[in-house]
């Protein structure tokens, strides 16, 4: 595009901005305006672009837009405007009334390419002074893409009223992205603009500085070379913080579903291949928790999971207790038969959630402060992977502390250290039992409320998680819950890294490969008990 | 005297079934072939391809018996092995469409074509011929054995540990399966069979010949299982199930012997496999999936543990149970059905259908000859004698 004819338009539009204000309203300069563009003659729509951008009309921005999707309607005859919305309902575009329809003989303003470049500006420029934050916010940041030399006037204008400092920020840099690929801008200005661009340090900074052409000036070129340099190693750093970010999340999450099964199997040594049903009920728990709020109490909402995870703990746990009671405590030292006997329990619970609540996914909402994302750098942070890494880690220490400060928990360790010595001491060996796994049990439920924000509600929930779970438990080494909070971190870190460089199936598939391997070398975990209980 | 009694009732047992194997392998076909169709003793083709499936899911539970059973090793990734038998048998029925797919490539099947592969994988050379294949059903399946088995029995993974971990080997394998970059036809895996040995694999003459085979298989490696079982190998095996530890004091390598009996094992898994897939037309990654090797197990769970018979036998009831009401209106309650089997069987029937048929049997017996005793003693006049126990 010739950079003057822009610059001439844009004076142009300039001008045509101050007539605007130099003229009283009672003209109507904006109605007759709105009527060029019925001559159907491209020089008088070009004219009426201008004054319409820069009238400050509240139907400014509604009629170029129109003019930019082909919406702008005009009758030749009648000389009338109208503006055709999106939803098939029209206004007059010089008064703003609706109109029944827009008339037969009327067609559509047509364009060439230099009016639509001068309609774009004029949507650039009139987005950018929306009372809007967002849409400003929006504005600036494609004029920062398309760097569109048109609009540096209009940037500029902006740039000068603009009050808020995210919006001002970015308008700063979409005029060093213009600059820097104006031609006719100094040297100065230039590289002023790269140390902007550089300062941004993002992937879109170093798309824009690699796109500069070669007829720069040599200490531009030289300048830009530098930034890419260093944006592209803070990226790099970024990126494997990004990396870390998620696999805490992850790790989060299997730490979350793994450690009611470190208290079933790792401490008691029951294999319950039925936990992922319980962290499926937990979920459907939270379920039917926001669908009674919805329906009686639709304030409360954001509360529902606060009230689901009580809930999810006691409903879970109280089938826990029935499980153990009713078929684990005849299997115990038969640990292939608990197998397949919670296995089958799994088919069971599984297939009555799918009778009871159908097979489809079911909608678990995010309450308010659960949703949304923040950005630390270059990363963004969604809030609900955020406070279920917390609720995960609090979860985590309540179930350590109860398990060394409560008499529970005291009769719990005694149970599994010596079962013999324990019952001869007093302790009801078989009430500490059920109770073990009835907590277990409504961890596991918990880690359901929790998995029901970020997984799909369906009652086959529990099985994606179960295998995972297993593989935690195994590798961080039975009956000790640091070492499942060792082995979920490094297994969910290890598989997000891996993920860019072999791809989200093969990185997990690698995981497993080497957990296999790995039991080989430590076939007790991590961290293995030592003493007479490893030869049990 | 008890032991004596116990291999003589298995020795029963085996005959029986050796029987009405070998029966159904013969009868079965003829009818199907020779009587007019519509006659009321004309078992239809859809029924012979039905039992040729069950026949091979009781080859599967007879591996799984023989490790299971007899060596105490609970692999819940046998399906694994029954799927890899499976491939290498559907890679030569790929191999035999040549060009009479979509396609119409002499040596690409469709789905390369579709994937735009320019030649053929190196895994998948020489599969044109029946007796690599044939070869690799068996050397795939027990090489991925013997070098699982190796590393775990080796670093003395048991019990639990090595079901979860043969559980993530079947979990690895589905998830690669999977992929279509594999080179194995990813998600659809292999269909549209045509011929096998020259054979068309739709007509009936192949499938009741295939269900023969079938037959055969099962009586072979039914007849290597009781060999293995019953020799002194098989003394070692059994002790090894019950007290591995002392056994390995008493100087036996057990890892050797596990090691031999896993990969015997997945061999039959394959074999078993290989033949399922012509019968069924078709082989995917959803036979890798974990759940499959449980319900295998479940199979041997339910016909009897460590009796070989009940294996095969719990293969097939558990099998028709599961066609007889997947197909009426029961659909929604079969899942109900199977996991209350789990139950129920582990919790009140742990000898399988078989194993407590074989102990109310010795049992009766030991009453009926005891009652001999105390009449025969009675006549003699002289009063019970305690040395009877």
């Amino acid at each position: 595009m010739p950079a003057n004819l822009s610059a001439r338009l844009c004076s142009f539009a300039l001008s045509l901005f101050l007539i605007a204000f130099a003229l009283p309203a009672f003209a109507g300069p904006f109605e007759d305006a709105v009527a060029k563009f019925a001559n159907d003659d491209y020089s008088d729509t070009e004219e009426a672009i201008g004054v319409v951008a820069s009238s400050g009309n509240t139907l400014a921005f509604p009629i170029i837009s129109a003019l930019q999707d082909g919406r702008l309607m005009a009758d030749l005859d009648s000389k009338k405007v109208y503006v055709t919305g999106a939803d098939g309902k029209s206004i007059d575009a010089a008064t703003g009334q609706p109109v029944a329809r827009v008339p037969d003989s009327a067609s559509a303003v047509r364009l060439n390419n230099r009016l639509r470049r001068s309609v774009d500006a004029a949507v650039g420029s009139l987005t950018l002074m929306s009372p809007d934050l967002g849409m400003r916010l929006q504005a600036a940041q494609s004029v920062f893409k398309s760097h569109e030399e048109a609009a540096l006037e209009a940037v500029e204008g902006a740039l000068a009223k603009e009050t808020n400092r995210a919006v001002k920020a970015t308008l700063g840099d979409a005029r060093a992205a213009i600059l820097l690929y104006k031609s006719d801008a100094t040297e100065v200005q230039k590289l002023e603009a790269v140390a902007t661009i550089k300062a941004r340090g993002d992937q879109e900074a170093l798309a824009l500085l690699t796109g500069i052409g070669s007829d720069q000036p040599a200490s531009v070129t030289k300048a830009a070379a530098s930034a890419i340099g260093s944006i592209q190693s803070s990226l790099a750093v970024w990126s494997m913080v990004q990396n870390a970010w998620y696999g805490l999340s992850l790790g989060s999450v299997l730490l979350l579903a793994a450690i009611g099964l470190a208290i079933t199997f790792g401490v008691m040594g029951v294999i319950n291949m039925a936990h992922g049903e319980m962290v499926m009920i937990g979920a459907y728990t939270t379920f039917v928790v926001q669908e009674v709020i919805r329906t009686r109490y639709p304030v409360l909402f954001d509360y529902s999971l606060l009230i689901a995870v009580p809930l999810a703990f006691l409903v879970a746990g109280a089938l826990g207790v029935v499980i153990e009671r009713s078929i684990i405590r005849f299997l115990y030292g038969r640990p292939l038969e608990t197998l397949l006997a919670t296995w089958g329990l799994s088919l069971v619970l599984q297939q009555a959630v799918r009778t009871m609540f159908g097979p489809t996914n079911r909608e678990v909402g995010n309450p308010s402060w659960m949703s949304g994302a923040f950005e630390l750098g270059q990363i963004t942070i969604t809030y609900n992977r955020l406070w279920i890494l917390c609720f995960t880690l609090a979860v985590f220490a309540i179930l350590l502390a109860m398990l060394r400060y409560t008499a529970l928990g005291l009769e719990m360790r005694a149970v599994t250290q010596n079962r013999r010595m324990a019952a001869s001491m007093g302790i009801a060996t078989s009430r500490v039992d059920a109770l073990t796994f009835g907590l277990g049990s409504g961890i596991a439920g918990i880690a359901g409320v929790a998995l029901s924000q970020i997984d799909n509600v369906s009652p086959n929930l529990g099985q994606s998680y179960i295998i995972d779970s297993f593989m935690v438990v195994v590798f961080g080494g039975v009956g000790n819950l640091w070492g499942t909070l060792v082995g979920a971190f490094t297994l969910g870190i290890a598989n997000k890294f891996l993920e860019p460089v072999a791809g989200a199936v093969l990185g997990k598939i690698a995981i497993l490969v080497l957990i296999i391997l790995f039991i080989q070398k430590r076939p007790r975990g991590l961290f293995a008990l030592k003493g007479r209980a490893v030869e049990a | 005297m008890t032991p004596h009694m116990l291999t003589r009732s298995l020795d029963r047992g085996a005959t029986i079934f050796l029987a009405v194997v070998a029966a159904c392998g013969i009868l079965i076909p003829l009818s199907n072939l020779l009587l007019p169709a519509g006659s009321f003793l004309q078992v239809p083709t859809y029924l012979v391809a039905l039992w040729g499936k069950y026949v091979c899911y009781a080859l599967l539970a007879l591996s799984i018996d023989l490790i299971w059973g007899y060596c105490g090793i609970l692999s819940l990734g046998h399906g694994a092995f029954f799927a890899l038998g499976g491939y290498a048998m559907g890679m030569y029925l790929m191999r035999q469409i040549g060009t009479r797919g979509v396609y119409g490539n002499p040596v690409l099947p469709d789905f390369m074509v579709f994937l735009n592969y320019s030649k053929l994988p190196w895994y998948w050379y020489g599969f044109d011929m029946f007796w690599f294949a044939a070869l690799m059903v068996l050397v795939v399946p027990g090489l991925l054995a013997f070098c699982f088995g190796w590393l775990a029995f080796r670093s003395r993974v048991t019990g639990v540990y090595l079901s979860i971990i043969t559980q993530a080997m079947t979990y690895a394998l589905l998830l690669a399966f999977f992929r279509n970059d594999f080179g194995f036809g990813g998600n659809n895996g292999l269909t549209d069979f045509k011929d096998i040995l020259g054979f068309n694999v739709q007509a009936e003459g192949t499938r009741a010949a295939l269900f023969t085979l079938s037959c055969l298989a099962l009586i072979v490696g039914f007849l290597i299982c009781r060999a293995i079982v019953s020799s002194k190998l098989g003394k070692v095996l059994i002790a090894v199930r019950d007290a591995e530890s002392r056994t390995r004091f008493l100087g036996y390598r057990v890892e050797s012997y596990k090691l031999f009996v896993f990969t015997v094992s997945a061999c039959m898994a394959g074999v078993a496999g290989a033949l399922y897939v012509p019968q069924v037309g078709i082989i995917n990654p959803s036979e890798f999936a974990p759940g499959n090797s449980i319900e295998a197990v479940i199979w041997v769970a339910v016909g009897g543990r460590g009796t070989l018979v009940g294996a095969a036998l719990g293969a097939v009831v558990v099998n028709y149970a599961k066609t007889f009401f997947t197909s009426g209106m029961l659909a929604p309650y079969w899942l109900f059905m199977l996991g209350a089997m789990f139950i129920l069987v582990t919790l009140l029937l742990p000898k399988g259908i078989v194993g407590t048929f074989n102990a109310w049997w010795d049992s009766s017996k030991e009453k009926r000859n005891a009652a001999t005793r105390a009449s025969a003693a009675a006549e003699d006049g002289v009063t019970e004698p305690k040395m009877a126990e």
